[in-house]
């Protein structure tokens, strides 16, 4: 069957009707799945489709939603758990961090955690400090975890089944901002793509930008700029923060010698802070410039507008930054 | 609820008093060095193990949190592999990377012990969906401290269990002390098991179950199986055993929070001395029989120990093994 545009959220929700329908496992459980239709309308029809067994709402209470999700899985469930947005999981941090990452390694491999934790991430939307977290390379600091990070619809979806497939617990983050995006994405139920790939999103030769969830479309915004100065920038879209697949950076980077990565995390301790490490680490003799780092400003995010916008990453700064590692 | 004879009071017995030897033993180990981390003992509390799992059936589920040795014992794991976890050997239940607080064997459906005050509690609400989706009709045992009662996971896993009716027996174990501090000192309400009563009510929901008395291995066993059952039929209910434990909370524990005289009173009137003078009454010329169950509990844990210092250190493979599904 042909590939058609459709959105992210589109995406999403063809994913798990056709894993919930596969698999009488998968179920899924939150905040407002069922009667409410998802709070981004993700799983809107599916109660009706597949009754209140398997589409589950859940009090507004985190440790619970996703700890009880961690031992329906141990015990041979596959949930696919949904917590409205990634600012609210900081109350479920101990049992996605403790136990979804940990009880395997912990107990010698006796229990598996075939869990998918599904949220929401980003600022932008002037819903201030609270709620505009993009916190998710937080949550890719512990081994045993895996954090997917999709950009287009296409990867969603196929990243989504992979997850819900895999026998590994899996927090799935997605952008609220992003959720109207469009792609062409494959009807085939078997549609899958492999767990911890980063992707090259566009070809370039002169500077390398390793980019993933919403710094995809300020990346893309921002080669299109660059393209008319005549510079090429090769954007990598990592798609996983864990596993992270920076075999495809490397390549490119021993082409262009100049790096920067863009992403709405705040400034320390972030993705670029890895990328530049493990750069300089593997490729000290391939650096022409100071690798860069595009991310959010060091600040709570804030109500007004104007200057939630001058705290976020923009294609200008992008351009910026670029335009200091070629030297243009 | 079948009424035990005397070969299964005797079994009892001996779980009680191989759990009593092989924590004392777990305590020399510890001052020798050949146990680290943290050691929490099951002493004074070995009623109340033995006998809430004695109430399950073999397909029924048992969960924890890290004072787990006993009830790690009760559930038939073998003494010699819980032994060998706590010298941190590969051949310890966990594989020598769990360690005291971290015991489990999925083939028992003993779903493990957890440091994180109440972060089992989820997870024994997860394991019971599964039984309810699955139709399987299993229960979920869920022992608890007191202290685990004032942390948001109670309210969370309690809440969710009677808005779901899943089959789980919350079982706080009620010793009194959340490490120093009491539970007067802790809670609200020092009657545990009237928290049950956040959530349910007109025999909707949580079913507040009994208070018991958690020394007295019989009681404990009639009243957890009556909850056992009722959890199979109709949902979560909440139960509260009083006991005590007669060690500090875990090994270092300068017991600042109680008196001699308070734990001497419970040494007076200990689980395993009170059964034993219940089956020395019970049945004629018994004496003999427990003499050899003591002297039999002490060869088990000799065993235990042997294998556990005879059984290899964890390598460099078990290091990066299990992270993941491979």
């Amino acid at each position: 069957m042909a590939d058609r545009p459709i959105t992210i959220r589109e995406a999403l929700s063809a994913a798990l009707r056709e894993e919930m329908q596969r698999d009488e496992r998968v179920f899924i459980m939150g905040e407002e799945v069922g009667v409410w239709g998802g709070t981004y309308a993700v799983t809107r029809g599916f109660l009706d489709e597949f009754g209140e067994k398997r589409v589950r709402d859940t009090p507004i209470a985190e440790m619970v939603i996703a700890g009880a999700a961690v031992g329906a899985a141990m015990a041979g469930l596959r949930p696919v758990a949904e917590i409205m947005t990634i600012n609210f999981a900081f109350l479920a941090l101990d049992a996605i961090v403790n136990h979804a990452a940990k009880v395997r390694y912990m107990f010698n491999g006796q229990f598996t955690v075939p869990l998918v934790i599904r949220t929401t991430t980003g600022g932008g939307k002037q819903l201030g400090a609270t709620h505009s977290h993009a916190p998710e390379v937080i949550f890719a600091h512990f081994p045993g975890l895996y954090v997917a990070v999709p950009g287009t619809a296409y990867d969603a979806k196929g990243m989504l089944k992979a997850s819900i497939r895999d026998d590994n617990p899996v927090l799935f983050v997605e952008h609220s901002t992003m959720l109207q995006r469009r792609s062409p994405v494959p009807d085939d139920p078997d549609f899958l793509l492999p767990i911890g790939k980063s992707d090259v999103k566009r070809r370039g030769d002169d500077v390398t930008i390793v980019t993933f969830g919403k710094g995809l479309e300020w990346s893309t915004a921002a080669a299109e700029t660059l393209a008319q100065d005549g510079i090429e920038a090769e954007i990598i879209d990592l798609r996983w923060l864990r596993p992270l697949d920076l075999e495809p950076v490397f390549e490119s980077f021993k082409k262009t010698n100049r790096c920067v990565v863009v992403e709405e995390s705040l400034p320390m301790f972030n993705v670029g802070a890895e990328v530049a490490a493990r750069l300089q680490d593997e490729l000290f003799d391939y650096m022409d410039a100071p690798v860069k780092r595009v991310a959010a400003m060091d600040v709570p995010l804030p109500y007004a507008a104007e200057i939630e916008r001058m705290a976020l990453p923009s294609p200008e700064k992008i351009v910026k930054a670029v335009k200091e590692v070629v030297g243009g | 609820m079948a009424t035990p004879n005397k070969e299964t009071l005797l079994d009892w017995y001996h779980q009680m008093v191989l759990i009593r030897r092989f924590e004392e033993r777990c305590a020399e180990l510890y001052q020798q060095g050949l146990i680290g981390g943290f050691l929490h003992l099951y002493i004074g509390q070995e009623a109340t193990g033995v006998g809430a799992i004695a109430a399950l059936k073999e397909h029924d589920h048992v969960i924890t949190a890290y004072r787990d040795h006993g009830i790690a014992l009760a559930r038939g794991l073998d003494p010699k592999r819980v032994m060998a976890e706590m010298l941190g050997k590969v051949d310890g239940v966990s594989g020598g990377k769990g360690g005291s607080m971290h015991l489990a064997d999925r083939e028992r459906r003993f779903w493990g012990g957890y440091g994180i005050v109440g972060g089992h509690l989820p997870l024994a609400a997860g394991i019971a969906l599964a039984s309810k989706y699955e139709d399987r009709g299993e229960v979920v045992l869920c022992l608890m401290g007191d202290g685990a009662t004032n942390i948001g996971y109670f309210h969370e896993s309690l809440n969710l269990s009677a808005v779901w009716e899943l089959p789980v027996v919350w079982l706080i174990e009620n010793n009194q002390y959340g490490m120093g501090t009491s539970v007067a000192r802790a809670s609200g309400v020092t009657e545990l098991v009237k928290k049950a009563r956040a959530y349910g009510d007109n025999g909707r929901g949580m079913k507040e179950g009994p208070r018991i008395d958690g020394m007295n291995v019989l009681e404990v066993y009639e009243q957890v199986s009556e909850a056992v059952e009722y959890a199979r039929k109709h949902g979560p209910i909440l139960v509260e055993s009083l006991t005590y434990r007669l060690q500090g909370h875990s090994m270092g524990d300068p017991e600042r929070y109680r008196t001699k005289e308070e734990v001497e009173q419970y040494v007076a009137s200990g689980p395993i001395g009170r059964f034993r003078a219940y089956l020395i009454e019970k049945y004629k010329n018994i004496e003999p029989k427990l003499d050899e169950i003591d002297a039999r509990a002490l060869e088990e844990v000799d065993e235990a120990v042997e294998f556990a210092k005879n059984s290899p250190d964890p390598t460099f493979e078990d290091l990066v093994r299990h992270v993941y599904v491979d």
